[in-house]
């Protein structure tokens, strides 16, 4: 009997002690929830995604209350300075001895290449909103991978489609000389085959060219209904301006596949007015992200661009999905992300994909003519939504986990 | 079209004319730094951030106080050859009598932090600034269209490299700064004020920086690392005509253009190492520079 209480004593002691601890971690680990931001703060990519996202994700975490399942949130930002191995170097300080539990931001696909391949190893979340490659939903996909805003294809399928389809057959590409150019242009091809069209010919422009005129020139010579751009950035913005001087837009259509609203902001609209492209938000859609918008201007200082409002409606729905799993632990968080609908004033008729893909609508639209706008801020017409199903490429055999 | 050996001459014209288009651009840039370190030995790797800050201050003139594109051809070189002539006395006087590389660093320090606090207040996608309504529109020649405004760069560029090098070459001016720099306490004795000339060389010559930040800010986007792309090609150029040799900068700087302009016809992707190469094979062969004379 001595024996027998001795043995009840020390299960109810180790059950007591277990319950115990377990108490003491609590659902959420470490106390806190901690989503670091890693971004390009001071170059090319800085107003994309640089400081903008730090604060999207700021207002995320404020407006959800600041804390979740009774724990506090905490943002910590770095700049990634567009080199993979600072990034990843960051990412991996971050979830190895700062208990950082997420990261969003992530700009550069080279960078976020890295960082995803460290986030996926300790099984924490990345919260991609402004890289642009396919990879991090197919060749190069993870269970911990979550990619948000566009991606190469939709942009591909949103602004080339309509154009072929309008009976501009002929396509030439002025295409930035790397992975990202060569993938864009890859994606748009297909689309233009698909539709009946053919590429004439093309160059590949090293980045960061300042003068398109010889490639301008070329792309005159061959004839071509459309000149894609298949750059982004500054590129896209010399690249239009020189075309515009050397007269190709009269003779020809030029598209920009990847230009965010700070790049058409930084055009003349003289030259950019009338070009087409697909974006996946426009901060003067409707009244919801005008709303978002103009509280995001006043403590940014300056409109968002997509991956601005990505990054907070994706931080947003990780925040929910924490809520609704009751616990921080990455599996559970992901289930509940891919389970539950994302639905705000940035994704409309959304689903999060099993291999992370986020198929949401996008729009396609139209540069404003200086005569169209009323002020510095007013630089799209909204032409079409084009439902996400159509403007994103079906999920693939490529990416392993999804089939297992 | 007429063709000769499978190449379309039409286009190989149109990409000749390019090239020398952006030439007398590139000899615009390397004739001030070709001017500073010839005459000063100071080798001045601010002299794209100067470029940088004469498109910004142009868009500024224009956007916050109306000046024009013609008035701010005028007044933003004397601007920025100001901030030259400041940056001389303040911070590089002092070093001048240390080794070359000191003013290497020190430049390259201004550069950097005026383009981190250009990039800081007006974002890294650029600004953009308008061709002047006067060299709207261009010229249909037989080969290609030419803007009426590339048209100017060459010839605003040219006269003004021609203007400069007889200036430095041919008058009474030339020859004492020549000369001052050559032995400063000789000059001195003569009753010449050579510090007063450093100074106003130096700021000339960032001045010519700021002329050329002027002429691209309708062309290229209005951007803070606009100056530090073109920076490197700049002082690559600046070696293959002869470290210092004023005529050898205009003639390299043109003929460069010329040579990028092929590139991008036959070979794009190498397009922006191809300079790079020439320079290699200069150096290889002539270590002074084409222009440059042996020491």
């Amino acid at each position: 009997m001595k024996a027998m209480n001795k043995t009840l004593l020390a299960v109810a002691v180790a059950a007591s002690t277990a319950i115990g601890g377990a108490a003491l971690a609590g659902p959420v680990s470490d106390d806190k929830v901690k989503i670091g931001v890693l971004a390009d703060m001071g170059g090319v990519y800085a107003d994309i995604c640089g400081p903008g996202c730090v604060t999207a994700i700021e207002m995320a975490v404020e407006d959800f209350g600041g804390t979740v399942l009774g724990m506090p949130i905490e943002v910590v930002s770095a700049d990634d300075q567009l080199k993979p191995d600072v990034g990843s170097a960051k990412v991996r300080q971050w979830v190895e001895s700062e208990q950082v539990d997420a990261v969003g931001g992530l700009v550069s696909s080279a960078v976020v290449g890295a960082a995803t391949k460290v986030l996926t190893d300790n099984k924490k979340i990345a919260l991609i909103s402004t890289a642009a490659s396919n990879a991090f939903t197919t060749s190069a996909c993870s269970p911990y991978n979550v990619h948000w805003t566009y991606n190469v294809a939709a942009m591909a399928n949103g602004t080339v489609k309509p154009i072929v389809q309008s009976g501009k057959k002929k396509w030439f590409f002025i295409t930035a000389d790397y992975a990202f150019g060569h993938a864009l242009e890859g994606v748009a091809t297909e689309v233009i085959v698909e539709n009946g069209g053919e590429v004439v010919g093309g160059v590949r422009a090293p980045l960061g060219t300042t003068d398109f005129s010889s490639y301008v020139l070329q792309a005159q010579a061959s004839g071509a209904d459309v000149v894609a751009l298949a750059n982004a950035g500054g590129d896209t913005v010399n690249a239009l301006k020189t075309a515009a001087e050397f007269g190709l837009t009269q003779t020809a259509d030029v598209a920009g596949l990847l230009v965010f609203t700070p790049n058409a902001q930084a055009m003349d609209p003289a030259t950019a007015g009338g070009m087409t492209l697909t974006t996946g938000f426009y901060w003067d859609y409707d009244d919801a992200t005008r709303a978002w918008s103009t509280r995001f201007k006043e403590r940014h200082g300056a409109i968002p661009a997509m991956g601005h409002a990505g990054a907070y409606s994706m931080t947003m729905h990780y925040l929910k999905a924490i809520e609704a799993a009751g616990t921080d632990e990455s599996d559970a968080v992901m289930a509940k992300m891919k389970e539950m609908k994302p639905d705000d004033f940035f994704a409309r008729n959304a689903t999060l994909r099993a291999d992370g893909r986020m198929v949401h609508d996008m729009y396609y639209v139209q540069i404003k003519t200086a005569e169209e706008r009323r002020d510095a801020d007013d630089i799209f017409k909204v032409l079409d939504v084009i439902p996400g199903d159509t403007a994103y490429a079906p999920m693939l055999p490529e990416c392993n986990f999804v089939k297992s | 079209m007429a063709t000769f050996l499978g190449i379309n001459l039409f286009g190989l014209f149109g990409q000749l004319l390019v090239g020398l288009i952006n030439g007398s651009f590139y000899a615009l840039l390397s004739l001030g730094l070709a001017i500073i370190f010839g005459l000063l030995k100071i080798i001045n790797f601010a002299q794209g951030a100067m470029y940088m800050l004469g498109a910004f201050a142009a868009w500024m003139a224009l956007n916050y106080l109306g000046i024009n594109y013609w008035l701010a051809l005028i007044v933003v070189p004397l601007a920025v050859g100001a901030v030259g002539i400041l940056m001389e006395r303040l911070l590089i006087r002092p070093i001048a009598k240390e080794d070359h590389l000191y003013s290497l660093l020190l430049t390259f320090g201004i550069a950097l932090m005026l383009q981190g606090t250009f990039t800081h207040v007006f974002g890294s996608s650029g600004m953009a600034y308008a061709i002047p309504e006067a060299l709207q529109g261009g010229f249909k020649l037989p080969f290609m269209y030419l803007p009426a405004y590339r048209a100017w760069i060459v010839v605003a560029s040219i006269l003004v490299c021609g203007v400069t090098w007889w200036m430095i070459e041919k008058t009474r001016l030339g020859a004492y700064l020549r000369a001052g720099t050559e032995n400063a306490q000789l000059m001195q004795a003569f009753g010449i004020n050579v510090p007063l000339m450093v100074t106003l060389t130096f700021g000339f010559g960032v001045g010519l920086a700021g002329f050329a930040g002027v002429m691209a800010a309708p062309v290229y986007s209005v951007s803070p690392d606009m100056g530090s792309n073109l920076l490197i090609i700049v002082f690559a150029i600046v070696v293959i005509g002869g470290m210092g040799s004023i005529g050898g900068a205009i003639l390299t700087g043109l003929g460069m253009g010329v040579v990028e302009g092929l590139t991008k016809y036959f070979y794009p992707e190498a397009s922006s190492t191809v300079i790079f190469l020439v320079m290699v094979i200069v150096l290889l062969l002539k270590p002074a520079g084409l222009f440059g004379k042996e020491a």
